[in-house]
C-alpha cells in the first residue's frame, strides 16, 4: 500500500492540474489546489515515515522490471526532499489565495492555480523517480510551469523574466540531457540503481567523463550556482509572490538533490574527486556566497535583495557538496531544509508588504515595520535566521557547514562561511533600519497589517524556523541517514 | 522547590514578566507594577538560590539537545551564581530607578522599553547558568539582540546610528570569531562543556592555545577589549538606565564574565600558566586599561566618559583572567561585582541629573551639588568605589589584581594598575568636586532645580550604600568568587 503513495504523489497534481484549469473562476480552483497540495503534503511525510521504518520503496510503473521499466525509488534522501517541496507547497497555497487575487487577473487564476500543481508534480516527480532521463521530463515539466508561472506577474518586466529564465533552463535542461545521452551510449542503460552498477567499469571512457561534465553543468545551471545564476534574480523579482515563494523555497532545493544523487549514487564515491569536479564546488560556492552577498547588499527592491541572498545560500549548499565529507552531505542537506524555511517566511513577508503598498521598493517601505509589526516580526526572525543567529534554524546549518570546514582544515572556507554571515547581517539590517528607523512613507500611512490568511501561513513558516532551531531530530536526523545513504554506507 | 524548578523559574520569569508588561501597555501603573514584581521575586529567587548553592545543593537542568553531543543546559557553579546573584539583585533596584526615570523624563515607547528590558534579564541569567558554550553563545545573541532595542529607543539618527554601531561590532565579533572559537573548540575535543580544570589540555598544539584564546579575547566583543570596544560608547544614546544594568553591568559583564568561564572552564588556569598561553595577549588587555583611561579623561558627556571609564574597568577583569594565578582570578570575579555596585551608582547619578537638571556634560555640572546633595554625595561614593579606596568595596579587587601581578611577577603589570587608579582619580573626582565646590558659570544659582524622583534617589541610595557594605562584608562574593578560582 505505501508504494502506492509514491505514485500517487506525483499522479494526484498531474491528475488535478487539467482539472484546475477548467474550473469555472472564482475561488473554486483554489479549493481543489488546496485539497490536492494538502494531500501531497500528508502522503510526502507518510512515505518519508515508510521509508524511515522500512527502509527504500521501489515502485515499478507499469509492473515493467527496472532496468528496462521506469522505477520509483525511495530513500531516505528523496522522500526528505519530497516532503520539504510538498510541505512548501501545502503552506504557500492558502498564502497564494488573497495573494494572487490581487497580484494576477482574474481570468487567469484557474490556469495560475493549474500551473503551480504542474510545477509540484515536475517537483515531486524529479524527487520520486530512480530513471534519469525520467529526471529530465519531469525538470521539463515543473520548468515550463515555472516559465509561465513567473510570466503571470504584474509588471512588463516579468516577461523578459520569463523569458531569460526559458532561454537559461533549457539550455541548462539540454546539458543534462547530453549528458544522459552520452552515458546512455557507453551504458545502455537509465537506471539509477542500475548505472551505480555498470557505471565503474567505464569510468576510464572519455566519453562518459563528458557526460558527468555536462550533467554538472546543466544542473547547476538549474541550481543557480554562480556563475551560472543570471536568470535566477530576474525571476525572483518579477514573479508573482506566491511563485517566489514557492520557487525559492522548492525549485533550487531540488536540484541540489539531483546534483547529490548524480555525484554520489550514480557515479560511484569517490569519483568526483578524481575530477576538478569537487574543487570548482568549492570555488563557485566560495565565489557565490561573497559575491552574491554583496550585492544583495546594493539591492534597492526587496525581493531582488533576498534573490541575491538566495543564490549566496546555494553557495553554501555547494560548499557542503564540495567537501565530500559525510559532515559535508549533512550540511548541505540540512541547509536545503532550512533554506527553504527561511527564504519561504521571508519571501511570504515581503509579499504580505506587496499586498498592502503594492511594492517593495527599499524608499518604499520606510516605517511599515511600525504599521505592520506582526509583518516585521517574521522578516525579524527570518533574517536572523538567514544570519545564522543561535535559536535558529540557520544556527545549525552554519554550524555544521563550519564543522565540515574545519574537518578538512579548509580554511578559506571557513572564513568565506562567517564572512557570508556577517554580510548577512548587513543586508538583513538594512532592511530593518528602512522598515523601522525611517519615518513611515505615505504609502504607509494609510495602510495596516496584512490580513490573517497571509499572516498565518507566513508565521507558520516562521516557528518552524524557530523549532528546528532546537529540536532537530527530524532535520538532523534525516539529513544524517540520508547523507549515509548518498554516500553508500549503512545508515 | 525542587533545585530544577528553581532554575528554570528564575530563566522564564523575566520573559512571563515581559508578557506580563506587553498584555498591560494600557495601563502604566499595572505595567510597572509587574516590571517590579517580576524584579522582586527574582532578586528573592537568586538569594536563595545563592544560599541553597553555598550550601552545597547541585544545580544542573538539560532542556533539549539540538546538536548530537551539545545540549541546551544549565548547571550552577560559583562564578555564574556570582554574575547571576549581581545581576539579580541590581535589576531590582534599576526597576525602582527606571519608572521615576522614564517618567520624568517622558520617554516614549515605555512597554517595548519594560519588556526588551525583562528579555534582557532572562538573556543574562540563561549566560550565567549556561553549561556548555553552546548555551553560552546563544544567550549571549539573545542579549545582543534584546538589547538593540533599547540602545536604539530614541528612533533619533543618532540613535540609528549608534545602533548600527552596537550591533555592527557585536554580532561581528561574535559571528566571525567567538563562534569560531568555539567551533575550532568542538573540533578539536568533541566537546563545548564547561569542566572544572577545562577540556583543552592534550587537544591542542600549545604554540596554537594563544591563537585560540585571542579568537575569545576579541570575539567576545562585550568584554570591549580595544580595538573592538567602540559599541560601548556607541550605546550610550540609549536610556540611563540601560546604560547603568546593561552597559555598567549586565552586557559588559556578561562579556567578562564569558571569558572569565572559557578561561577557567575551558582552557584551565593550569594550562594556561603551564604553557604561557596568554603572555603575548595580556598587553593588550593593560593597553585597554590605559589607553581608554586616557580617553575617558577628555570626554565632557558624562555618559561618554562613564563609558570609556567602563571600558578601562573591564579591562581589570580581563587582565585577572589572563593571568591565571588564583588571586588574579579571584580579584577579577571580585571585580565583576565591586565594578558593578560602583559603576551602576555613577550611571544613576547621571541619569538623575539628566532628569533633574537636562544637563548632559561634565563642563555643565559647577556649583549643582547643592542643588543636588544626595545625587552628588552618592556618585562621589561610587567615585571612590571605582578607584580603590577604603572603606569601599571597590579597594578589595584592586588588591587581588595586583596580588596576582605580584604573584605572577607582572611587576610592569601592578604598574598599570597602580597608573590607572591616577588617572582614575583625575577623571572621576573632577565631577563631584565640581558639583560641589564650582562656581556656575553664569553666576547664577540653581534655585529651580531640585533632587530627581524619590525612586531615583532610592535606587542610589541602596547602591552607593552597597559600595560600603561590600567593603566591610564582601563575604558571599568572596567565598564565590575564592570557589571560582579553585579554593582560597
Amino acid at each position: 500500500m505505501v508504494s502506492h503513495f509514491s505514485l500517487l504523489l506525483v499522479v494526484v497534481p498531474l491528475i488535478a492540474a487539467p482539472v484546475v484549469a477548467v474550473l469555472p473562476r472564482g475561488r473554486l480552483p483554489w479549493v481543489a489546489a488546496f485539497i490536492v497540495t494538502t494531500l501531497c503534503a500528508v502522503l510526502a511525510g507518510m512515505q518519508l515515515w515508510a521509508v524511515l521504518d522500512e527502509g527504500a520503496i521501489s515502485y515499478e510503473l507499469g509492473g515493467w522490471a527496472p532496468p528496462w521499466g521506469i522505477e520509483y525509488r525511495i530513500d531516505a534522501v528523496n522522500a526528505f526532499v519530497a516532503l520539504i517541496v510538498a510541505a512548501i507547497a501545502a503552506i504557500t497555497l492558502p498564502y497564494a489565495l488573497l495573494s494572487s487575487e490581487r497580484e494576477i487577473p482574474e481570468e487567469k487564476i484557474p490556469l495560475f492555480y493549474s500551473a503551480m500543481l504542474l510545477c509540484l508534480t515536475g517537483l515531486l516527480g524529479i524527487t520520486q523517480t530512480g530513471d534519469i532521463f525520467n529526471v529530465f521530463v519531469f525538470l521539463e515539466i515543473s520548468s515550463l510551469a515555472s516559465y509561465a508561472l513567473i510570466s503571470l506577474g504584474k509588471q512588463r518586466q516579468a516577461f523578459t523574466a520569463a523569458y531569460q529564465y526559458l532561454i537559461m533552463g533549457t539550455i541548462g535542461a539540454t546539458f543534462y540531457l547530453i549528458g544522459v545521452g552520452l552515458i546512455y551510449s557507453q551504458t545502455g542503460s537509465l537506471n539509477m540503481q542500475d548505472l551505480a552498477t555498470i557505471l565503474p567499469d567505464v569510468l576510464h571512457l572519455n566519453t562518459v567523463k563528458t557526460g558527468f561534465a555536462f550533467i554538472m553543468v546543466g544542473i547547476a545551471l538549474k541550481l543557480a550556482l554562480f556563475p551560472l545564476h543570471l536568470w535566477l534574480p530576474n525571476a525572483y523579482t518579477y514573479a508573482p509572490s506566491a511563485v517566489t515563494v514557492f520557487l525559492a523555497a522548492t525549485a533550487t532545493k531540488v536540484a541540489v538533490y539531483v546534483m547529490l544523487r548524480i555525484l554520489f549514487t550514480v557515479f560511484p564515491q569517490g569519483f568526483a574527486v578524481t575530477t576538478p569536479a569537487d574543487e570548482l564546488f568549492i570555488v563557485a560556492g566560495i565565489a557565490g556566497i561573497i559575491t552574491a552577498s554583496v550585492n544583495a547588499i546594493y539591492q534597492q527592491n526587496i525581493k531582488r535583495l533576498l534573490a541575491y541572498s538566495s543564490v549566496a545560500q546555494v553557495g553554501y549548499m555547494a560548499l557542503g557538496i564540495g567537501f565530500a565529507s559525510a559532515t559535508g552531505v549533512t550540511a548541505a542537506l540540512v541547509h536545503l531544509f532550512n533554506h527553504a524555511l527561511m527564504k519561504g517566511a521571508l519571501f511570504m513577508a515581503v509579499g504580505a508588504i506587496i499586498y498592502r503598498i503594492g511594492a517593495c521598493r527599499m524608499d518604499q517601505i520606510h516605517g511599515l515595520g511600525r504599521v505592520m509589526p506582526w509583518t516585521f516580526g517574521a522578516i525579524v526572525i527570518g533574517g536572523l535566521s538567514l544570519v545564522g543567529v543561535p535559536g535558529t534554524a540557520g544556527f545549525i546549518s552554519k554550524w555544521y557547514l563550519v564543522v565540515a570546514a574545519l574537518e578538512q582544515q579548509a580554511w578559506i572556507s571557513v572564513a568565506v562561511i562567517l564572512t557570508g554571515s556577517l554580510l548577512a547581517v548587513v543586508y538583513v539590517g538594512k532592511l530593518i533600519e528602512a522598515l523601522y528607523f525611517k519615518p513611515v512613507s505615505d504609502a504607509g500611512k494609510v495602510v495596516s497589517e496584512a490580513p490573517m490568511l497571509l499572516l498565518v501561513p507566513t508565521w507558520s513558516l516562521v516557528f518552524a524556523n524557530l523549532y528546528f532551531g532546537v529540536d532537530t531530530d527530524l532535520t538532523l536526523g534525516v539529513a544524517e541517514k540520508a547523507a549515509a545513504i548518498l554516500r553508500g554506507m549503512k545508515p | 522547590m525542587s533545585a530544577e524548578t528553581l532554575l528554570l523559574t528564575i530563566l522564564l520569569l523575566p520573559l512571563v514578566g515581559a508578557a506580563g508588561i506587553i498584555i498591560a501597555r494600557h495601563n502604566p501603573d499595572v505595567r510597572e507594577g509587574v516590571t517590579l514584581l517580576s524584579s522582586a521575586l527574582i532578586a528573592i529567587l537568586v538569594v536563595v538560590l545563592a544560599a541553597r548553592f553555598l550550601d552545597g545543593e547541585v544545580f544542573a537542568l538539560t532542556l533539549i539537545e539540538p546538536i548530537p553531543g551539545i545540549a541546551i543546559a544549565f548547571e550552577i557553579e560559583a562564578l555564574g551564581m556570582l554574575f547571576a546573584l549581581i545581576a539579580g539583585l541590581l535589576w531590582v533596584v534599576t526597576s525602582i530607578y527606571s519608572i521615576g526615570y522614564m517618567r520624568g523624563h517622558n520617554e516614549q515607547n515605555q512597554t517595548r522599553f519594560f519588556a526588551a528590558f525583562a528579555v534582557s534579564i532572562t538573556a543574562t541569567m540563561g549566560i550565567a547558568f549556561s553549561a556548555n558554550l553552546l548555551t553560552l553563545f546563544l544567550f549571549y545573541e539573545l542579549l545582543t539582540l534584546s538589547t538593540y532595542p533599547l540602545v536604539t529607543h530614541a528612533g533619533t539618527p543618532e540613535a540609528k546610528q549608534g545602533g548600527r554601531a552596537y550591533l555592527g561590532i557585536l554580532l561581528g565579533t561574535s559571528i566571525g570569531l567567538f563562534l569560531l572559537g568555539i567551533l575550532v573548540i568542538w573540533s578539536l575535543t568533541g566537546s563545548v562543556d564547561f569542566q572544572a580544570g577545562g577540556i583543552l589540555s592534550g587537544h591542542i598544539d600549545p604554540a596554537w592555545a594563544g591563537l585560540l584564546y585571542a579568537l575569545f579575547l576579541f570575539g567576545i566583543g562585550k568584554a570591549a577589549v580595544m580595538p573592538f570596544h567602540r559599541w560601548l560608547p556607541a550605546a550610550m544614546v540609549a536610556p540611563t538606565p540601560v546604560s547603568a544594568l546593561l552597559h555598567a553591568v549586565a552586557v559588559v559583564k556578561a562579556g567578562v564574565f564569558t571569558l572569565l568561564k572559557t578561561t577557567i572552564y575551558i582552557f584551565g588556569d593550569e594550562f594556561i600558566l603551564s604553557n604561557d598561553v596568554t603572555g603575548g595577549l595580556i598587553w593588550v588587555a593593560a593597553a585597554t586599561i590605559l589607553i581608554a583611561s586616557m580617553v575617558a579623561m577628555t570626554q565632557d558627556n558624562l555618559k561618554a566618559r562613564l563609558a570609556y571609564s567602563t571600558v578601562s574597568q573591564l579591562s581589570y577583569i580581563v587582565l585577572g583572567a589572563m593571568l591565571a594565578s588564583k588571586a588574579g582570578l579571584i580579584g577579577a570575579s571580585m571585580h565583576i561585582a565591586m565594578h558593578a555596585f560602583a559603576k551602576i551608582t555613577l550611571f544613576f547619578g547621571a541619569g538623575a541629573i539628566l532628569v533633574a537638571s537636562h544637563k548632559k556634560r561634565v563642563s555643565e555640572l559647577n556649583g549643582l551639588g547643592r542643588a543636588m546633595p544626595v545625587t552628588f554625595v552618592a556618585f562621589f561614593i561610587g567615585t571612590l568605589s571605582i578607584i580603590g579606596l577604603p572603606p569601599f568595596g571597590g579597594m578589595w579587587s584592586k588588591w587581588y589584581l595586583a596580588l596576582g601581578a605580584v604573584e605572577t611577577g607582572q611587576l610592569l603589570l601592578l604598574a598599570v594598575l597602580m597608573i590607572s587608579s591616577l588617572l582614575n582619580i583625575i577623571y572621576l573626582l573632577p565631577i563631584p568636586i565640581r558639583a560641589f565646590f564650582g562656581k556656575p558659570e553664569s553666576g547664577e544659582h540653581y534655585t529651580k532645580i531640585a533632587e530627581a524622583p524619590k525612586s531615583m534617589l532610592l535606587a542610589m541610595v541602596i547602591t552607593s550604600s552597597a559600595c560600603i557594605i561590600l567593603f566591610f562584608y564582601p563575604d558571599p562574593f568572596y567565598r564565590l568568587a575564592g570557589l571560582a578560582a579553585g579554593g582560597y
